[in-house]
């Protein structure tokens, strides 16, 4: 096995975990926690793809992922900030309970 | 494959597995800082230096923080009545199963046109900052904005009515 | 001879390692530098306690201790042998493995950060290229060992302390960073062995320090503010104010574990000393042209001990803030005027050499800090506080 092959395999089961944990729990926190780690699984694609592509010279994918690293975090802030509003507004984060389009 | 990697994949994975099963949210919230953690190791193992620190700074630093925070304004390190996983888990883990499955299989039958062991390239800041500013400059400044953008978003979705005078 | 004594260390470590087969030599080599930073830096702590302890007596018009050998030297191996023998109490409430990993987690890292500062010529154990960058990554992670602290011992005054302690470490990095970036602008490395290497220049008997420059003086003043702030020291000190939380997070813990957080935070403080001094400071650099024939890590050395005096005297003298009037300070006055600072330093770098270039970037920065401090203080509009009544 080549070393790109694990690499590639840990990123798809650390998206597929991400994405087991987006989509079950009840937790909008959570579900934000699970689009981080999918995120990261893609930054960890990125990486490897640079190191054992053609060209890491020209440094694209790291670039990649140095740019993904910053959208996360802005996805993260915002994607917060709106889950702490409708606490505020519903009393609760419970994905389940959010069913109504009307405050 | 080295023994390292081993060690590193396993922890990263431990993380993930534990930051979606555990029950109590701010354990989660932790286990997924190891994950982010083990994960800034493996991009130091692909000789990724800088990445591996911003992955530190920004995912460790501020994003765990964030979310941990979100935790304890929201209440949510208090375990609900009626279960930690949504109504309708089963499809989930279906989905995600399937993703994998077919992620997989992408990667494994890919694996005789991959490339083999290359020579560890050699990046300096210096290389990553001219690159920055050259090539890469445009999606710089949008990052810039954006980063402004959802700074200010964040703050304005977030913040309290203001209470009208007493 | 002093070419000797400036490298006795380094070869010091190159003799050690002689003895040893050439498969171990690197992997020794680190290690020995870690054990020494292991060692000397808590023994540092220790002398730094009474340092403390002392000066703080004196200031308040007091002796001090002075029960325990001369002066009250050995009071810290007494305190130290009191708190090794002491129970170690966990709460019951208590989360115990978040709350046993908590002070382990942020001494680690603060360790860590020792990896990167040079402390002499060519004493530095890993010389990387993105050294500020590791630095700082492993800043920010002794917030998430804060936060594990006040959690886990699921007591209100611990999380408080806690909640207090991570947002206005998170308010501080930020200046602290952009402070510090100005330095890199100008010195175009995340090196710090380099950046120290830049600053070792003499122009007469003056040396090069960024300390000597407009921007640097202002980078230097809002670095030592935020450093302060960002190491949970007074007149910051609201995380562990004793009048209002007893001690902040780390009010469930005792023994070791305590001495843990207190060996943390001065180590802390031992670190982003270190940080500025090479930074804005010349690192090892001597101060005059004609001293440099004094070992260079004595230079590094005395100026971070110079630092923690004027921790220790900033400590005696300031009383401490408010919640608000520190996140205003932080968000409204030193985040602004180290984003100008970044400008300046811009200015600076292609102005070219001059006089004219000194009057321009002083001039702006004076007057970014009457308008911003001066102005804005009398003006009421972020001084006191207002009231947010309960909903």
């Amino acid at each position: 096995m080549t070393p790109l092959v694990g690499y590639l395999l840990v990123a798809a089961l650390l998206f597929a975990i991400g994405l087991a944990g987006a989509l079950t729990r009840r937790n909008a926190i959570l579900v934000l926690i699970g689009i981080e780690l999918m995120l990261n699984a893609a930054n960890l694609n990125l990486i490897a793809f640079w190191r054992y592509g053609p060209h890491p010279e020209l440094l694209t994918g790291m670039m990649f992922a140095i740019f993904s690293i910053a959208v996360a975090a802005a996805e993260a802030a915002v994607g917060l900030g709106l889950v702490i509003s409708i606490h505020r507004h519903a009393h609760t984060t419970d994905l389940d309970a959010m069913n109504r389009m009307k405050g | 494959m080295s023994f390292v990697f081993y060690i590193l994949a396993a922890l990263t994975l431990a993380g993930a597995l534990a930051a979606v099963l555990l029950k109590n949210t701010v354990h989660c919230a932790l286990a997924l800082t190891v994950a982010f953690a083990g994960l800034a190791f493996l991009f130091l193992q692909l000789d990724a230096q800088f990445a591996g620190f911003a992955q530190v700074l920004v995912y460790i630093g501020a994003v765990a923080i964030l979310v941990v925070f979100a935790i304890l304004l929201t209440r949510g390190s208090e375990t609900p009545k009626d279960g930690v996983y949504s109504r309708n888990w089963l499809a989930g883990l279906v989905i995600a199963a399937g993703v994998f499955a077919a992620l997989g299989w992408a990667v494994l039958q890919s694996v005789p046109g991959l490339p083999h062991e290359t020579a560890a390239p050699q990046v300096s800041v210096l290389q990553i900052g001219n690159a920055l500013m050259t090539r890469y400059v445009l999606p710089l400044e949008i990052v810039a904005v954006l980063l402004t953008l959802a700074l200010i978003g964040a703050v304005i979705v977030a913040m309290h009515q203001k209470v009208e005078a007493q | 001879m002093s070419a000797t004594l400036d490298q006795i260390f380094v070869l010091l470590q190159h003799w050690l390692v002689s003895f040893l087969p050439a498969v171990l030599q690197p992997f020794v080599s680190v290690l020995l530098g870690v054990v020494v930073i292991i060692g000397l830096f808590p023994a540092l702590f220790a002398f730094a306690v009474w340092m403390e302890r002392k000066g703080l007596g004196r200031i308040q018009n007091r002796l001090g201790p002075n029960r325990v050998g001369p002066f009250g030297l050995l009071q810290p191996i007494a305190d130290g042998i009191k708190s090794l023998t002491k129970e170690d109490i966990v709460p019951l409430s208590a989360d115990v493995v978040v709350h046993f990993l908590a002070p382990l987690v942020l001494v680690v890292a603060v360790f860590m950060g020792f990896a990167v500062l040079p402390m002499g010529r060519n004493m530095v154990l890993v010389d990387m290229d993105a050294g500020l960058l590791f630095y700082f990554a492993m800043g920010a992670s002794t917030e998430l060992s804060i936060f594990m602290a006040g959690w886990s011992s699921r007591n209100k005054y611990s999380l408080l302390g806690a909640m207090r302690a991570v947002a206005q470490m998170i308010s501080y990095e930020v200046p602290l960073l952009m402070s510090s970036v100005a330095v890199v602008m100008i010195a175009g490395t995340l090196s710090l062995t380099k950046i120290v290497a830049a600053q070792n220049s003499y122009s007469g008997v003056f040396p090069h320090w960024y300390i000597f420059t407009p921007w640097g003086l202002a980078g230097f003043l809002m670095y030592v503010v935020s450093s302060m702030a960002e190491t949970n020291r007074s007149p910051f000190d609201l995380p562990e104010g004793e009048s209002e939380l007893v001690a902040g997070y780390f009010t469930e813990y005792s023994g070791f574990k305590f001495a843990l957080f207190f060996l943390g935070e001065y180590l802390a403080m031992f670190s982003i000393s270190g940080l500025g001094t090479v930074l804005f400071l010349g690192g090892w650099s001597a101060p005059f042209s004609f001293l440099t024939w004094v070992p260079s890590w004595i230079w590094f050395f005395s100026k971070l001990m110079m630092s923690i005096s004027v921790f220790i005297w900033i400590r005696g003298t300031l009383p401490r803030l408010r919640q608000d009037q520190l996140m205003n300070f932080a968000w409204k006055f030193v985040l602004p005027m180290t984003l100008l600072n970044l400008f300046v330093a811009a200015l600076w770098r292609f102005l070219g050499e001059g006089w004219e270039r000194w009057v321009i970037c002083s001039v702006i920065l004076l007057l970014a800090y009457v308008v911003l401090g001066r102005t804005g203080m009398r003006e009421g509009k972020f001084g006191p506080r207002r009231y947010r009544y309960a909903e």
